[in-house]
């Protein structure tokens, strides 16, 4: 039993509706366009329509492929990367019938307990019938879509432990009473936070391909502007959906098209240079600032339709993919932030 | 629709009588919360626990619509309590899974209220701002994926004392009203009928658009940098005005919900407002900004030379000006009616109030009071569970080991038969998975480290002072169980004098027999300084560094002579505290507060206090919001 504004609350703010913010959406757009660059970080005050920005990214992607039948929503396309039903399926029969499902942004809300996010027994068939069954978790509904953790930097320590598991593995293995489980899980992280209210430890944040800072609008403008979209959407949520449908859909069309494009979106050997050049100049740790940087940058070739990466890209990304990487501070992205952009301007000038 | 005519409004009635300006507030707080709590958040009431709380409390439950959920929320409730679980009981009593509903679900198109609010835990607070925000509680745990709607309102009962008691400001920020509660409600404003009223009208209640306008304005001026503060604003002069039986809200609806949501939240005096004519704080009343952090990033002029300061970024009092021009409102006069409205509610002693505000917001980052916390398996206080192996010392909870495997036991009995198993078999199968250890967290110590400019600018008037303050910074760090390190700079560098140590009396011997004179490579001590506090924060423990100097640089990092160059490697050496986020407290040491100290203090992020002002009880209490600062 909903009531009203229940109801209400169930339609998100338009992701078009937000006002400025335009590291943010970049950055969420180049992760739906390209998920391999890995996840979103999004830190910053309170109050900047973090959790808005992400909540309203699942109305914006287009719907996907997908196994009828199989409860982890298996990709038919793929070869590997199936779970152990469509693996064995593929084997023996005829191609899967597929459906159009749309992506799983799935939310891993405070107070998680381990068995609903890596999946466990079905309790209720181990009471009421006494049988074994796997009763799936947040992982496995996430696979091919997104993971969303608000206050990232206050989940449980366990918790991190296990997500960066299976994010780096691409896969979630469950051993219970006797039972072994593995599924496949990919999914993009996607996570806010307030620094000021507990730290993120450096392992999770390196799982991160971007990391963006988000500040509350400093100019009147921009600020009435933010609340008097809010204030219509607090009044009549549908109607404000509805207000913003045509430039959701056309959102929706440049994603698709960005993700056309992609494969064809070349890099040449001068963009590679450069990315490796600014990664040196920085010092970042390992190869994954370079991979995303370039992986980022093209994402943001194929967003703007263009046929390949340039240092206007590159430029563009930059803060995104490398900030949370640099060794000193790897916590602190005011600084690094600057640090990155002197970093820019000084290989491809101001 | 027959609303009952409201003449003489009520709440026009408030507005003209200042009689009690307080009692009225408090009362009219009440009425728009009973109005339209869940759209507001509810209200953080400071008050000690008496008879006035109970009955603004009695008073509020009073206006609400009958069978309102009205629940007291535990502060030490575990996430099981607030956000719901499995019923063990019930579920293994009827053999199917049932489950418990939280507090948030209970207190559905209702209240909590939760006592003791500046004491809330980190864990409790996120999960509060959670559903304030969704409206709605998403249960992921032991088995069960639910989703209840939660549309609650929230009283936090502050009974903080002292200034760096607050609720934490994510929690602050949800909540529409700040109220300190100092005399007793006036009952007679509102009846419940009125409100019945007042509820079917306020879906109906438009709001121009200039009002909107004045009141984002207002929120600039008064250095109200989160977006929620204006839109609460504007839904509680929505309410304001049905309570009032308007179908629009009027200027004067604005400007006093301006004064019950945004004046509490002011951070600091807009600029053009001549300086009010009332008491001075004592001590720094000439530069009542000094110790003023500005927000991040953004650098607050003080306040008496903005308005010919042209070029600053947006947030000055002129730019918000330009941009009206910009926008070519018709109603400055709106925003300057709003801004008044506001700043009469600031209480007397304003600039006390706005540092203060300033202080909190820093104190309240952090979530426990002294030291900051790590969790442990081994010692300190337990704060709960988790599924774990039992192994480095780890320490069983069995009742919660039980717990777990409680559901099981008829399937598992079922499998050991199967098998048919040798020997007797155990009454309760427990296996691996289900052992639970305790949780513990324990406070992580603090270490002080004293960087002391003994050069001989500094030295040759100051040094006897400043020592006199580091002993009684040291008789802090006793009494705290800190452990303290000096590190001293002069002539040619910077030298660790005394290395974390927990002896105290050593401290103070070091510092006694230290020789004055030389130039000052300030740089070289900030970065000496820089390079302990990172090894302290290795070992787990959190630094704070009290720089005592007077900022006037004249050797640079290379300890080539030249006061430009030294003051830029210092301003570079400073700039790494910031970005490490380490805890620092500058102590000027010159005779005269000085710019270049200041501006030190602020590249450093420290807080900034000049000697020649700072008493015994002004050092202590800075040391102290600079330890919960550390506990952030």
């Amino acid at each position: 039993m909903l009531c009203n504004t229940c109801y209400a609350m169930a339609i998100p703010f338009p992701f078009s509706a937000i006002v400025g913010q335009d590291d943010m959406k970049l950055a969420i757009l180049i992760a739906a366009i390209d998920p391999s660059v890995g996840g979103v970080l999004v830190v910053g005050d309170r109050g900047t329509g973090k959790s808005t920005a992400v909540r309203g990214l699942a109305a914006l992607l287009p719907p996907m492929k997908a196994v009828v039948g199989c409860r982890y929503g298996c990709d038919p396309a793929a070869t590997s990367a199936c779970c152990e039903d469509c693996t064995a399926r593929r084997a023996s029969g005829p191609p899967p019938k597929t459906h159009l499902i749309p992506v799983p942004v799935v939310d891993l809300p405070l107070g998680a307990t381990e068995d609903r996010v890596v999946g466990a027994l079905d309790l209720e068939k181990a009471l009421s019938q006494g049988v074994k069954a796997f009763e799936p978790g947040l992982l496995a509904r996430a696979h091919r879509g997104f993971l969303y953790i608000d206050e990232v930097n206050l989940l449980e320590d366990h918790l991190v432990d296990l997500l960066i598991d299976v994010a780096a593995s691409g896969e979630n293995v469950v051993e219970r009473e006797g039972l072994s489980v593995r599924h496949p899980a990919r999914f993009v992280l996607v996570g806010s936070g307030n620094p000021e209210e507990g730290e993120l430890r450096p392992q999770l944040l390196d799982r991160f391909g971007l990391s963006v800072e988000v500040k509350t609008p400093e100019t009147l403008t921009e600020r009435v502007e933010v609340v008097r979209r809010r204030d219509a959407y607090e009044q009549d949520p549908a109607g404000f959906a509805e207000q913003w449908k045509a430039e959701a859909d056309k959102t929706r069309k440049r994603i698709v098209a960005a993700r056309k494009r992609l494969a064809h979106t070349a890099i040449p050997e001068a963009a590679r240079e450069r990315a490796a050049q600014l990664c040196m100049a920085l010092g970042t740790d390992g190869l994954r600032g370079d991979l995303t940087l370039i992986k980022a940058a093209r994402a943001c070739a194929a967003l703007a339709g263009e046929p390949a990466v340039t240092d206007a890209h590159i430029r563009q990304v930059a803060g995104p993919a490398l900030r949370h990487r640099l060794r000193r501070n790897p916590l602190d992205d005011a600084g690094s932030g600057v640090r990155v952009e002197r970093a820019v301007a000084e290989l491809m000038g101001a | 629709m027959n609303a009952p005519s409201l003449t003489p409004s009520p709440s026009s009635a408030l507005y003209a009588e200042p009689r009690d300006p307080l009692s009225a507030e408090a009362s009219l707080v009440a009425a728009l919360l009973a109005l339209d709590g869940a759209g507001l958040g509810g209200v953080a009431l400071r008050a000690p626990a008496c008879p006035l709380r109970t009955d603004w409390l009695a008073l509020l439950r009073g206006l609400l619509p009958a069978a309102t959920p009205f629940r007291r929320l535990p502060l030490h409730a575990s996430s099981a309590a607030l956000l719901g679980g499995l019923d063990l009981s019930a579920s293994l009593h009827h053999g199917r899974v049932q489950a418990q509903p939280g507090l948030l679900a209970q207190a559905h198109q209702g209240w909590l209220v939760l006592g003791m609010a500046e004491r809330v835990p980190a864990h409790m607070t996120a999960q509060l701002c959670a559903a304030l925000d969704t409206h709605e509680v998403r249960l992921e745990r032991e088995g069960l994926t639910q989703l209840h709607p939660a549309h609650i309102a929230l009283v936090a009962l502050d009974e903080g004392m002292e200034d760096d008691e607050q609720l934490p400001a994510a929690l602050l920020d949800r909540l529409a009203f700040h109220l300190p509660l100092e005399s007793g409600p006036d009952e007679a404003l509102w009846q419940a009928q009125d409100l019945a009223a007042a509820r079917q009208r306020l879906p109906q209640v438009s709001l121009p658009d200039r009002v909107l306008q004045a009141v984002c304005a207002a929120s600039l001026a008064l250095g109200v940098d989160s977006m929620r503060a204006p839109l609460m604003a504007l839904r509680c002069s929505r309410a304001l005005a049905a309570l009032d039986g308007q179908d629009e809200v009027s200027e004067d609806h604005a400007s006093m919900a301006v004064r019950l949501v945004l004046a509490p939240r002011a951070t600091r005096w807009p600029a053009s407002e001549p300086a009010p004519a009332e008491p001075q704080p004592a001590p720094d009343s000439p530069e009542p900004k000094e110790s003023e952090e500005p927000p991040p990033d953004k650098e607050a002029p003080p306040p008496d030379d903005a308005p010919d300061a042209g070029a600053e970024p947006e947030l000055t009092e002129d730019t918000v000006e330009d941009s009206h021009e910009d926008l070519a409102l018709p109603q400055g006069a709106l925003e300057e009616m709003l801004v008044q409205a506001a700043l009469a509610a600031v209480p007397p002693g304003l600039l006390a109030a706005l540092k203060a505000g300033q202080m909190h917001r820093r104190a309240s980052a952090a979530q426990g009071r002294a030291g900051a916390l790590q969790k442990s398996l081994q010692r300190g206080r337990p704060v709960g569970t988790r599924r774990g192996e039992l192994r480095s010392g780890a320490r069983l909870h069995l009742l919660d080991t039980l717990r777990a495997a409680a559901p099981w036991q008829r399937w598992r009995h079922q499998q050991a038969d199967a098998l048919a198993s040798i020997g007797p078999k155990p009454r309760i199968l427990v296996q691996r998975e289900d052992f639970h250890v305790r949780q513990f967290r324990q406070n992580r110590p603090t270490t002080t480290v004293f960087v002391v400019d003994a050069s001989g600018s500094a030295a040759l008037h100051r040094l006897a002072e400043a020592k006199g303050a580091v002993e009684l910074l040291l008789a802090e760090c006793y009494v705290r169980r800190d452990r303290a390190a000096v590190v001293a700079f002069r002539g040619a560098g910077a030298e660790v004098l005394l290395p974390p140590t927990r002896s105290l009396a050593r401290a103070k011997r070091s510092l006694a027999g230290l020789p004055a004179g030389g130039g000052t490579p300030l740089a070289s001590g900030l970065d000496a300084a820089h390079q302990l506090a990172l090894q302290i924060t290795r070992q787990g423990e959190s630094p704070v560094v009290v720089v005592l100097t007077d900022g006037r640089a004249n050797l640079a990092r290379d300890g080539s002579p030249g006061r430009v160059r030294a003051t830029e490697d210092a301003l570079a050496a400073a700039r790494q505290f910031k970005l490490a986020g380490i805890t620092a407290l500058l102590i000027d040491t010159s005779a005269q507060p000085q710019a270049t100290a200041q501006t030190l203090a602020q590249t450093m992020g420290a807080s900034y206090i000049p000697l020649p002002h700072a008493g015994a009880q002004g050092l202590s209490q800075a040391v102290r919001l600079a330890t919960a600062k550390s506990a952030s």
